[in-house]
């Protein structure tokens, strides 16, 4: 079996560019049809960042940004789960990065003016890479939810967002992960720019009691899945390439 | 719903938001001291072979408003035309280029820059050469799905006028929109337009 290129990306799948109960997405989404095109080597192939560039506390968000002795407010979580592809295998060394608000739904950010308060222990930013089997765990604080402008009135669920890297720049994917039982999840106009409702029951860490640390911190589930290539006997490629 | 036999979904998409930068460029936005610096700021350094280049652009909405909080990403072959990835089985490309590029926009002037070198060709699945291109990622508050594109090189003619990929657009007046124009001493000048009579070409590959 030779290693192919990677499998098309199901559109109707992945929320459409235009989605106007986001606003935003009005003038940000392009009128034309993509251009479908074969993924060559420039997407087949891909940054992989090694460990040797992280930090030892760059998956500890409670502890990252706080100063000696102290730590960040809120519920303490254990984020875990494995990246695979589209056939179900591990991706090793995937990039994981992640970003959220702290626990009362404000961020560490110069556009953000939401009254909550900064934590001056969390700076919300955290980073790791898959094992050989694809698995990544990182500690933090539950996001709180916030208010946000589009509608007079809306709200986002608590989430944390997560950006990917595979073995092929094709991979690359932007999403965000939302807490089991949250009912802002289903009146968020973000979460709904997503079709159908199996898509976003994807992006719903589930609690996991099997992962807890007792006495210290709650565990979320959250597997991802990133595109898969295609394998066959038969690529239409020249031999050696 | 499509069914595919024995394969998962792909988790889907949401947007990056307007924090992108807390997770992808701290040092950028000032919140310093978690990592040393920030993914793909350095794309080369002293020893990095090829003609040196620096790509800059803006990102534009369909009002023509510069996009302030999106993320640019590049990915490309190095000057010989090897991508720095364990993936590339032609042979390796420069140590001492990274391949992998990230840039904010200025928070007044929505601008990205990179500081990089000029690709070399890569061939296409079927053999033929690509003409050089680098490989451009943009995510941004608004955009549900990252948009790829890819940028080539106003003074390529005789390259892109043979890329496969250029030829697979079918309305020949939207070629222009992926020609990044020379403006002088290395600069390459490339806008991204999300919409409008001038849209940018994007990919579904
Ligand atoms: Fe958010």
């Amino acid at each position: 079996m030779t290693k192919g290129g990677f499998i098309q990306r199901d559109r109707a799948w992945h929320p459409p560019a235009y989605a106007p109960g986001y606003k935003t997405s009005v003038t940000r989404a392009p009128g034309r049809p993509l251009i479908s095109m074969p993924t060559t080597l420039s997407e087949e192939t891909g940054p992989v960042f090694g460990r040797d560039m992280l930090g030892p506390r760059d998956n500890d968000l409670i502890l990252n940004f706080a100063r000696d002795g102290e730590a960040a407010i809120g519920e303490r979580i254990i984020v875990h789960g494995r990246v695979t592809d589209e056939h179900g295998r591990g991706v090793p060394n995937a990039l994981i990065e992640v970003w959220q608000a702290n626990a009362g739904g404000r961020y560490r950010h110069r556009k953000d003016g939401y009254l909550a308060p900064l934590d001056p222990n969390f700076g919300g930013c955290g980073r790791m890479v898959t094992d050989a089997e694809g698995r990544y765990e990182f500690r933090t604080v539950k996001p709180g939810p916030y208010p946000w402008p589009n509608g007079v009135n809306d709200w986002r669920p608590s989430h944390i967002h997560f950006s990917l890297f595979g073995s092929g720049f094709a991979q690359r994917l932007i999403s965000q992960m939302y807490f089991e039982g949250d009912p802002l999840i289903w009146q968020c106009p973000i979460v709904r720019t997503i079709p159908s409702d199996a898509a976003v029951e994807r992006l719903i860490a589930a609690q996991d009691m099997t992962a807890t640390i007792p006495m210290d911190a709650l565990a979320y589930r959250f597997d991802i899945v990133l595109r898969g290539r295609r394998q066959t006997l038969f690529e239409t490629r020249k031999e050696g390439l | 719903m499509t069914r595919r036999p024995d394969t998962l979904k792909e988790t889907p998409s949401q947007t990056a938001g307007p924090y992108v930068h807390i997770g992808c460029t701290p040092n950028f936005l000032g919140n310093t001291g978690i990592y040393p610096e920030d993914l793909g700021a350095r794309m080369v350094n002293d020893r990095t072979r090829g003609e040196r280049i620096t790509i800059t652009g803006t990102v534009w909405d369909g009002t023509g408003t510069a996009l302030r909080d999106a993320l640019v990403e590049i990915w490309q072959a190095d000057a010989d035309g090897l991508y720095p990835s364990p993936e590339e089985t032609r042979g390796a490309a420069d140590p001492d280029f990274a391949g992998f590029g990230r840039s904010g926009c200025d928070w007044e002037t929505g601008a990205f820059t990179f500081a990089t070198v000029k690709p070399g060709r890569v061939p296409y699945p079927d053999g033929r050469l690509q003409a050089p291109h680098v490989t451009v990622w943009i995510a941004a508050r608004g955009i549900n799905t990252g948009l790829h594109t890819r940028m080539y090189f106003a003074d390529e003619a005789d390259a892109n006028a043979e890329d496969p990929v250029l030829a697979r657009i079918e309305h020949r007046n939207r070629v222009p929109s992926l020609l990044a124009q020379p403006e002088g001493n290395g600069v390459y000048r490339f806008d991204i337009r999300l919409q409008g009579d001038h849209e940018t070409v994007f990919f579904d590959m």
